[in-house]
């Protein structure tokens, strides 16, 4: 369904656009059709980066990203409308994604202006009012209402629903239930779930693992725009192979199991990335000889369906 | 925007006092500049009767030192005004949301070379260029005098519409909209614009403002038009020919309080529009 | 004795009437304890830690006295909290690390801050730099700029910086809801520290984050729409909660080891009611399971076993029947 191949985005900052910022690198990983996959960084990580880059929001530096074995980055007016028929995304922010000077249920009347006009008002009222049943809404209680008269979770369904109304294959979710409170962020969680179900394919952006956990088959970790960790997401949670995996999983914050003392490091200031490893300020397995430094690891599959970019396992 | 939302916002600007007495006043400015000349049958520099007679019922703002009709002068110069504001103001505020919103909204190296063109406009000094092209015409009119003070008065409204856009384009409901397929002007004008609506009417007040000033400075050094009379002049007139020390009000109080009665009316009434668009401010 | 809070109600002044933000809170803090505070959004938990060191318009306090160490607080006069303020109960407020003055260095601001409380900076600058050090920051931090520091450093600066006196009790407004995981981590520990070297008696962690608090917690309080619901040990909360809304709540957080596919967990249906004119009693009443007539009357906070509070009828009768 959806491909990366080795995406990196590169963005130019100081005067004269002389210094380079590195927020994604080479990363390279595929959804597959009615799958969950979890993309999961710390905050700066670039996770949301490569939402955005997914949804051609923002422009790819190097790299392909395939839908359907189609490069995305060639699509252009009518070409791009129809992608965005089968690709849409939901973002972090429920009050930030509507127009706060309009009524919320607009988002469904640009769909309609934009996708649907030989529709008819009535005929579309109804697709609207099914889609939003699908999502566990009561359509009398939320139509014509701003969004400010909506809570987070009935907003963050508002948009699920309206990707439904386009039949979409493939969903960005970027953190949408971060905001949501913690009784009611379930609910939209296993709405996804069940949409996955149905068939559709989710890129699950998260900084929350036990929220990949939930919902997700597989997972991608990512650490300074790399990847360090992909794979079975069983695998990834139950033997993390890498240094920074291992670290966040003794450091999630669990119900059924205490912190063990002093097995974070504490960061300090992060040097300038000089092509090594990207771990390596952090690392306690980092080689003395500094070859971690110098030498890029790339991702070997250490066991089926699990991969690692690490110097401690052979072939990175 | 559809007709409902449309009518709802009607409905709240109606309720607003301070729309509606901000606008009361500018409309009644308005209207004076058209009924004002149907109640004189004076010229505006006609010699009409005794020199530096205060307000009486014939001559209703008195008379200037030569025996002109303030109240004539006062209407006549009230229509310049207006256009001198809304000419002028109009076109720069105009040429800034143009520049404004592509610097803004495309960013990158069009937002670079319109920051470079507006900082070069920014920094010649305005009032030289205006004085020298005021000195080679001959004969000024109203307008020309407006695209004058047009073209030079946008790029600090540019500048703040440019930083507005910037802000409001990183919002996640500007890619929702990239999302639903609409194009780079619908976008701008259906999703941006709006939210900017009283911020532009904002500048617009403030560029009309401007307007007037500078025509007002520019009337007051001789450079103002050459076949017209303006508030600016008229105020311009009274203190050259000493109305400040002879104590003859009349002649400049009322283009002074007119000038400062609009602006500060266009203000309230952005204030007021302020809350009519935001709905949460509303419901208080 | 550490901490005494009778009866707290604090309305905020609206326009539109009074938000009734907390009622009739009543509970202790042991000394030395660690007590988390946790619910949704809105709950009145940064209500009740504000109220207890900076109680100023719109809030306004309708009843209620808080004791500490014995000592009467005049929570309700901004003007002679200040002499309680920092050197007695302290607060890291919440975005804190945000909210330093980005133009001075963190040496000007400690400075200005214990000048504030009559103290010279001199003479409290040999204990700064112990207590940096045991915090792994360097002196050098003092001569830097907010910005130059990570958000975890500048975290750790403020938990310094605030707890500088030693004050009896420290209120921790969601300190780690901006950090990762690993920063997460170590500045729950290093608060745990703190109270270890004395820095500060008695800690309040005011979190959403329930699993954070299992962590560092010694009890938990839990409060829903402005109410007191459970208060009792880290372990009972978690593992034998007594209230509904507590059982719902625990239920409903995923968890590594909790899959979609193998335990689908549920949310709790509806949403907490507007505070502005809340319903009659028990507040969790309409999206209540085991709601029954007596809910609509406001069950007391009581003990029902030791340590072990909680207000729910359906409780109270279940308890009372074994």
């Amino acid at each position: 369904m959806l491909e990366l191949e080795a995406v990196s985005k590169v963005y130019r900052v100081g005067t004269f656009g002389g210094k380079e910022l590195r927020a994604v690198h080479r990363v390279s990983f595929d959804v597959q059709d009615g799958e969950v996959v979890s993309l999961i960084g710390e905050s700066g990580s670039g996770k949301s980066t490569i939402g955005k880059m997914i949804l051609r929001l923002i422009p790819i530096s190097t790299g392909r990203i395939l839908f359907n074995g189609v490069d995305i980055s060639t699509l252009k007016g009518v070409a791009l409308k129809a992608y965005y028929r089968k690709v849409q995304g939901v973002f972090q922010d429920p009050f930030s994604s509507y127009n706060p000077i309009f009524k919320a249920d607009r988002v469904f009347r640009i769909l309609q202006q934009e996708y649907f006009p030989e529709l008819s008002r009535s005929e579309w009222q109804d697709r609207v009012e099914n889609a939003l049943r699908a999502v566990g809404l009561n359509p009398d209680q939320v139509l014509d209402k701003f969004p400010h008269q909506l809570s987070g979770g009935q907003l963050q369904r508002f948009l699920i629903a309206r990707a439904l109304l386009l039949g979409i294959q493939f969903l960005v979710a970027d953190e949408i239930i971060s905001m949501l409170d913690a009784s009611t962020r379930i609910d939209v969680l296993n709405l996804l779930a069940d949409l996955k179900a149905e068939g559709l394919s989710i890129l699950f952006i998260t900084h929350d693992l036990s929220l990949g956990y939930y919902i997700s088959e597989r997972a991608v970790i990512l650490y300074r725009g790399c990847i360090v960790e992909m794979g079975l997401t069983d695998k990834i949670y139950n033997h993390p192979l890498h240094p920074y995996t291992r670290m966040l999983m003794v450091s999630v914050p669990r119900l059924d199991r205490k912190w063990k003392e002093g097995e974070v490091q504490l960061r300090g200031q992060q040097s300038e990335l000089a092509g090594g490893c990207v771990y390596y300020d952090r690392c306690p397995e980092a080689d003395k000889d500094g070859s971690c430094r110098s030498h890029e690891p790339v991702l070997v599959e250490v066991e089926p369906g699990h991969f690692v970019a690490c110097k401690l396992y052979p072939g990175a | 925007m559809d007709l409902q939302v449309r009518s709802e916002t009607l409905y709240f600007a109606w309720r607003n006092t301070k729309l509606r007495v901000g606008l009361s006043v500018v409309l009644f400015f308005v209207a004076l500049t058209f009924i004002g000349p149907l109640l004189t049958d004076y010229a505006p520099y006609d010699y009409v009767g005794p020199a530096a007679q205060p307000p009486s019922p014939e001559y209703w703002f008195g008379t200037t030192i030569f025996g002109q009709d303030v109240f004539t002068q006062f209407v006549m110069g009230l229509k310049a005004t207006f256009q001198v504001g809304i000419i002028g103001g109009g076109l720069g505020t105009l040429l800034g949301i143009l520049i404004g919103f592509t610097a803004g909204y495309r960013g990158g190296l069009v937002d670079e070379i319109l920051n470079i063109f507006t900082n070069i406009v920014l920094v010649i000094p305005t009032l030289a260029i205006l004085l020298i092209i005021a000195a080679y015409l001959e004969v000024r009119g109203i307008l020309t005098e407006s695209v004058f003070i047009g073209c030079t008065a946008w790029p600090w409204a540019a500048r703040a519409i440019r930083a507005q856009t910037f802000s409001l384009r990183t919002r996640e409901f500007v890619d929702l909209a990239r999302l639903s397929g609409m194009n780079v002007w619908r976008i701008i004008m259906t999703e941006i614009a709006p939210n900017m609506m009283s911020y532009l009417l904002l500048v617009f007040i403030l560029q009309f403002g401007g307007a007037v000033l500078i025509a007002a400075t520019l009337d007051f050094i001789g450079l103002g038009p050459t076949n017209a009379v303006s508030l600016g002049l008229m105020m311009n007139n009274a203190v050259l020919w000493g109305a400040l020390l002879l104590g003859m009000w009349w002649w400049f109080i009322p283009p002074g309080l007119a000038i400062m009665a609009i602006v500060g009316a266009l203000y309230v009434t952005n204030v007021g529009l302020d809350e009519v668009f935001s709905p949460k401010l509303r419901e208080m | 004795m550490s901490l005494q809070v009778e009866e707290l109600t604090v309305y905020y002044q609206t326009l539109k009437g009074d938000v009734r933000a907390l009622e009739e809170a009543t509970f202790r803090v042991a000394d030395g304890e660690i007590m988390g505070l946790a619910g949704e959004s809105g709950c009145g938990k940064s209500t009740l830690a504000n109220s207890l060191i900076l109680l100023k318009p719109p809030m306004r306090l309708v009843k209620g006295r808080v004791t500490l160490d014995g000592e009467e607080l005049p929570i309700h006069d901004m003007e002679r909290m200040n002499s309680y303020r920092f050197e007695r109960i302290s607060i890291i407020p919440q975005y804190a690390m945000n909210a330093l003055n980005p133009t001075q260095k963190i040496g000007k601001i400690i400075a200005d801050l214990v000048r504030w409380r009559q103290v010279d900076f001199d003479d409290i600058l040999p204990e700064l730099k112990r207590r940096l050090d045991l915090v792994h920051l360097s002196y050098d931090v003092l001569d830097m700029y907010p910005i130059e520091l990570s958000g975890g450093m500048k975290q750790r600066v403020v938990m310094v910086l605030s707890t500088l006196l030693n004050p009896s009790l420290l209120l921790a407004d969601e300190i780690t809801s901006a950090l990762d995981v690993s920063s997460q981590k170590a500045v729950m520990e290093m608060l745990v520290s703190f109270r270890g070297w004395e820095f500060v008696r008695s800690v309040i962690v005011i979190t959403h984050d329930l699993s954070i608090l299992y962590q560092v917690a010694d009890s938990i309080l839990i409060m829903y729409a402005g109410q007191l619901a459970e208060k009792a040990s880290t372990v009972a909360i978690i593992r034998a909660p007594r209230h509904p809304y507590t059982r719902m709540l625990i239920s409903s957080l995923p968890e590594v080891g909790v899959k979609h596919a193998e335990r689908r967990l549920t949310g709790i249906p509806g949403t907490p009611p507007l505070l502005l004119n809340p319903p009659e009693g028990c507040r969790f009443r309409e999206r209540c399971p085991v709601a029954f007539e007596k809910c609509v009357d406001v069950p007391p906070f009581i003990q029902i076993e030791p340590g072990h509070f909680v207000a729910c009828w359906k409780e109270f009768e279940t308890n009372a029947r074994a």
